[in-house]
């Protein structure tokens, strides 16, 4: 039989119903792997073993006594450490939230309970989200594990990393700005940002909460299906929930058929300062989509130049807001209390110490943002370029049924190559981030691997809002075609841990 | 063309409640320089007549029926405090004294 860890979450969990395999024996799989290599990925923040096998051997005796098991009952899952998990430590990657175990679960992680997913522990990332490379955190690099002296994306780093190294078959990620998209193309797996208010953001601890969204990491299209399908759906906790049927995403997955469909490959996410090789794949999988049958075509969306810029005031106006939250009163750390000092000196302290320079660099770019006499110039214009951004997605979706781009100009580039340039590191989101502004879902779904350096290169998939089901029809046509054409699963060319 | 000098740099860090260090104020004058000078491009499209969006789907106040629900114990409440007395938060002062 295949090695347990390298089973995707849908043979794991037909192993586990038929009762071939157990849900022990597969998460004590996956805890040895994570064991063994994430000493050399640092993808993991905290391990949960003692958690994992207890929901593990919860879903064995639900097998044994013979109730209904769900798709994904017993299969392994790393969650990104910025959903809260009761009693579970959760840090965001900041020294801030040090040792913080939440009293709660985020409404992500009550659904992968109630879906008997099993939870192994928390995953590396940007220091709350913020970043593109997880060499923001506050605990070191996680390692791209096709190259460890590569980073695996960010935000959601260790989410990725963890499901290309075969330590976990699924991850949780959260999407801002390219969160989940560029990670997943960089470490040559799929990685889907649901619409906006697809999957409640309750207990996702909010950075930038009009962009901010949790979505699923897999090896496969089908899987993140199974993992969408099991997270998503309307919630009263969450305000901008979507109250709408869920599409569904696990048929389109099945079906996996582009024939008739309008694929609109967008000229202004492409060009200049796109890798080569990048260019190359990318350009091979539009052309592939046309022989699977599509109707390709080029569409222009003019203020996608804008979309940077824009979230560049956007986010870190809202995360100025959001972060205001870390006050070293209620929860977290706290420095300097010496009884002379006043709370807000405490706070200023506290708060100097315990975030680092990338959070605090966005938190003061959004004060300057919002402050009177520059609020309109800055904040309200990128509102208006939001506004626009919109119109263009919704006259391309008028010509086409999906638009395509790289998901990300380069491949995965070295660790500390951009970390002292911000706005360097800020162009690996430059394909994803109208996504977000606009609310609509996307998806990347790799391409194959760049002739220049042998790294993955992702192909972003974007569909209207609450069509999601769209995304899984056109990752599943071009993972299946591509493939068949390679003769093998693209994972198997990565190098051994 | 803003220009950020390092004063305003302070003063933002005072309204950001950040203690940063003279170090720390030096290297981000020159950096919020150059991202705001970068992302002020947002303006040359800005026009008046665009509607802003604050949010890609419309908000609507949410309200439950106002019926007792269950809630966090004040132990699990409490139980990330920095500091605890008598089943509460306790703070550094927040009032100048007289």
């Amino acid at each position: 039989m295949t090695e347990l860890t390298r089973l995707s979450a849908a043979q794991a969990a037909g192993l586990i119903a038929s009762g071939e395999v157990s849900a022990v024996e597969l998460t004590a799989a996956h805890l040895d792997r994570i064991a063994a290599v994430d000493g050399s990925l640092n993808a993991f923040l905290h391990v949960d073993t003692e958690g994992a096998l207890a929901a593990a051997a919860a879903v064995d005796a639900k097998r044994a006594a013979g109730h209904h098991l769900g798709p994904l009952a017993g299969v392994p899952l790393a969650l990104k450490d910025v959903l809260t998990m009761n009693g579970v430590p959760t840090t965001c990657g900041s020294k801030i939230l040090e040792g913080w175990r939440p009293p709660y679960d985020s409404t992500v992680v009550k659904k992968l309970r109630a879906a008997d997913v099993v939870i192994l522990g928390k995953t590396n990332m940007d220091e709350f989200a913020m970043g593109s490379s997880t060499e923001n955190s506050a605990y070191g690099v996680t390692h791209n594990p096709w190259d460890l002296d590569r980073i695996p994306g960010g935000s959601s780093g260790g989410s990725s990393a963890a499901v290309a190294s075969y330590e976990a078959p699924l991850a949780i990620g959260t999407d801002t700005g390219g969160s989940i998209r560029q990670p997943a193309a960089v470490t040559g797996i799929v990685g889907v940002k649901p619409t906006y208010g697809g999957v409640s953001r309750y207990g996702l601890i909010a950075f930038s909460s009009s962009l901010d969204q949790a979505g699923p990491f897999a090896r496969n299209v089908y899987d993140a299906a199974l993992l969408h399908a099991a997270i998503a759906g309307h919630d009263p906790m969450d305000s901008t929930s979507i109250d709408a049927p869920v599409p569904d995403v696990v048929a389109a997955a099945l079906q996996a058929d582009v024939r008739g469909l309008r694929i609109g490959v967008v000229r202004e996410l492409n060009g200049d300062g796109y890798d080569n090789g990048v260019r190359q794949r990318f350009s091979e999988a539009v052309a592939l989509l046309g022989e699977l049958g599509a109707s390709v075509g080029e569409v222009s969306c003019p203020h996608f130049d804008y979309a940077m810029p824009a979230y560049y005031l956007i986010a870190p106006s809202e995360c100025s807001s959001n972060l205001a939250r870390f006050d070293a009163m209620r929860y977290g750390l706290r420095i300097g209390d010496d009884g002379t000092r006043s709370a807000e000196e405490v706070m200023a302290i506290t708060r100097a110490a315990g975030f680092g320079p990338e959070v605090k660099r966005r938190i003061m770019i959004g004060t300057y943002a919002l402050s009177s006499g520059y609020y309109d110039a800055y904040y309200g214009s990128a509102q208006k370029v939001r506004t626009l951004i919109s119109r263009d997605f919704t006259a391309a979706f008028e010509q086409f049924d999906v638009l395509i781009s790289p998901t990300t100009p380069t491949t995965a580039f070295r660790i500390g190559e951009r970390t002292d340039d911000p706005l360097k590191m800020y162009l690996a989101d430059l394909d994803t981030i109208p996504s977000n502004l606009a609310g609509n879902a996307s998806m990347s779904v790799p391409c194959g691997l760049s002739p220049d350096d042998g790294l993955p290169v992702g192909l972003q998939v974007m569909a209207p809002a609450m069509a999601d089901d769209r995304l899984y029809r056109v990752g599943a046509a071009l993972e299946g075609a591509l493939d068949s054409r390679r003769g093998h699963l693209l994972l198997e060319e990565a190098p051994a841990l | 063309m803003p220009s950020i000098t390092r004063a305003d740099v302070a003063h933002l860090a005072r309204l950001s409640r950040l203690a940063l260090s003279d170090d720390e104020l030096d290297q981000m004058a020159g950096q919020l320089e150059v991202i705001i000078t970068s992302v002020a491009r947002v303006s040359e499209v800005a026009d008046a007549d665009v509607p802003p969006t604050s949010h890609s789907v419309p908000l609507t106040n949410v309200f439950r029926p106002d019926v007792l629900q269950p809630c966090l114990t004040p132990e699990a409440a409490l139980s990330g405090a920095p500091a605890l007395e008598d089943q509460r938060f306790r703070v550094p002062r927040i009032l100048d004294e007289e």
